[in-house]
């Protein structure tokens, strides 16, 4: 049986530089099989630029196997396109008919500005996990051996699932406030689930909230738009466990 | 107040009392369709003079009402703020509610509506308690309370009717997201109870409403004899 291909026409957002007024700009694109992932298609539009003699789109990508977080895109008007559970990088030009417009934009939020076309810049996020997304271990040698310390299985799970944020920042794309609250209360609810982590836990709830504030994301209102887009499936849960250990940090820290 | 948890925590305690008071007024207000309107006579003196609830909780209320209303534009500033660039293209439906995404708009209706409300009851009431000095609540003939009738008298106008009724469809909206969204901001998210407080949220949501209207219809269409 013989493939058919799709003819299509991708409205992109380019843009020079950090500092330089972006706007989109239209390619059409013709042979595209439903076999390729979406980073193929636009590989295969970067070809046709070069050998155009025109600049390539800049966008982020790196394993391409949905694990790394580096690929990102908003595509017709959903993160990482329209399919569930997935990024980019697996997304499927099946999902897309012959003939269709795809709009093509970065993920937009002031705390992601962007860099160049397609590529925001996104270390926000580590400052966010630098202020506290860490425990300390004893590494001189006597390592207490993680798998000595019984821990409930539902919390086991629960920290392994909220550990399987890849911080792609699609819950800040999707997010009409452009809140990171899905990303930090799953990199909060990873630790604190664990005994591991309850050392640090107070500290780190209230300077991975304050370091989010600083870092100019909007506030959360519960639209759980973060949570069906996000390729991980991390829950809102997170986002309430978070506001309960905030509470319970802010009253009862040291002075 | 200085960080976004807090005053999303805040957003939500204000949230739970307004519901707590829309509550106790709807009981009090359905109690106008039983009989002739005794129950609601009496019911509306003792709110209107007891003054644990005037000068204790009233103040409470006008304050709660103030918080949620303001808190809620700074927010939404705050909010459009932290997306300065739009997207071409979006598809927020794909993803949220549109309760969710429309709670400035529905509440600000809200609050509209609770302009022309305090107009039709509350300014009325305080000018013939704290201006005029009557205390009594009785009627020109002195002995049957006057609550009743003048409700009955506010609602003989259609036009107020339907403006009422259209603002309870706003509150409707407003409280299908902001009932179980409170729970979560004040970090309540449980897999065994979550599914039952966002039913009771949309029962709540969608009865106390349509009880306000049927109420308002109801005394359009039995009018004082």
């Amino acid at each position: 049986m013989s493939e058919t291909t799709m003819n299509l026409t991708l409205k992109i957002w380019r843009q020079k530089d950090a500092k330089s007024k972006g706007k989109i700009v239209s390619y059409p694109i013709s042979g595209i099989s439903g076999h390729m992932s979406f980073l193929e298609m636009m590989d295969v539009l970067n070809e046709q630029l070069i050998n155009e003699g025109q600049e390539p789109v800049a966008f982020d990508h790196d394993c391409r196997e949905g694990i790394c977080g580096s690929c990102s895109l908003h595509i017709n008007g959903e993160a990482h396109g329209p399919d569930r559970g997935v990024t980019t990088c697996q997304l499927h030009m099946r999902m897309f008919k012959d003939g269709d417009t795809i709009f093509i934009e970065p993920f937009r939020a002031k705390a992601f500005p962007v860099i160049k076309d397609l590529i925001v810049d996104r270390t926000s996020f580590d400052r966010i996990q630098h202020a506290g997304g860490f425990i300390s271990v004893n590494t001189s040698g006597n390592t207490q051996d993680a798998n000595s310390i019984p821990i409930p299985k539902a919390d086991a799970d629960k920290a392994f699932d909220a550990a399987t944020c890849i911080g792609c920042g699609a819950c800040v794309a999707s997010c009409k406030n452009a809140s990171a609250m899905l990303y930090v209360s799953a990199k909060v609810a990873q630790f604190s689930l664990l005994p591991q982590g309850k050392v640090e836990a107070k500290d780190r709830v209230l300077n991975m909230v304050e370091q989010m504030d600083k870092e100019g994301f909007g506030n959360c209102t519960n639209t759980g738009a973060c949570e069906v887009e996000c390729p991980k499936g991390i829950s809102l849960e997170n986002i309430a466990r978070m506001n309960n250990e905030y509470l319970k940090a802010s009253i009862t820290r040291e002075a | 107040m200085k960080t976004s948890i807090a005053r999303k925590v805040l957003m939500a305690l204000s949230g739970f009392f307004l519901l707590f008071f829309l509550l106790q007024h709807f009981v009090i207000n359905f109690s106008s369709v039983f009989g002739d309107g005794d129950g609601f006579n009496s019911a509306s003196h003792f709110m209107g003079t007891n003054s644990i609830i005037q000068f204790g909780l009233q103040p409470v209320l006008i304050f709660g009402v103030i918080f949620h209303l303001a808190m809620g534009i700074y927010l939404e500033l705050q909010n459009n703020k932290a997306r300065s660039v739009k997207y071409a293209m979006n598809k927020p439906g794909a993803n949220s509610s549109w309760m969710s995404r429309n709670m400035i708009y529905t509440g600000l209706m809200v609050m509209l509506f609770l302009g022309l409300h305090f107009y039709d009851f509350w300014i009325p009431e305080i000018k013939t308690k704290f201006i005029v000095g009557d205390m009594t609540g009785l009627m020109a003939d002195g002995e049957t309370l006057r609550y009743f009738h003048e409700l009955q008298l506010k609602f003989q106008d259609p036009i107020r009717v339907a403006l009422y009724c259209v603002s309870f469809i706003f509150l409707s909206l407003h409280l299908l997201h902001g009932f179980q969204s409170a729970f979560q901001s004040v970090g309540f998210n449980h897999n065994r109870y979550t599914p039952i407080i966002k039913k009771l949220g949309n029962l709540y949501a969608v009865l106390v409403p349509l009880g306000f209207i049927f109420i308002a219809v109801y005394h359009y269409l039995n009018p004082p004899h």
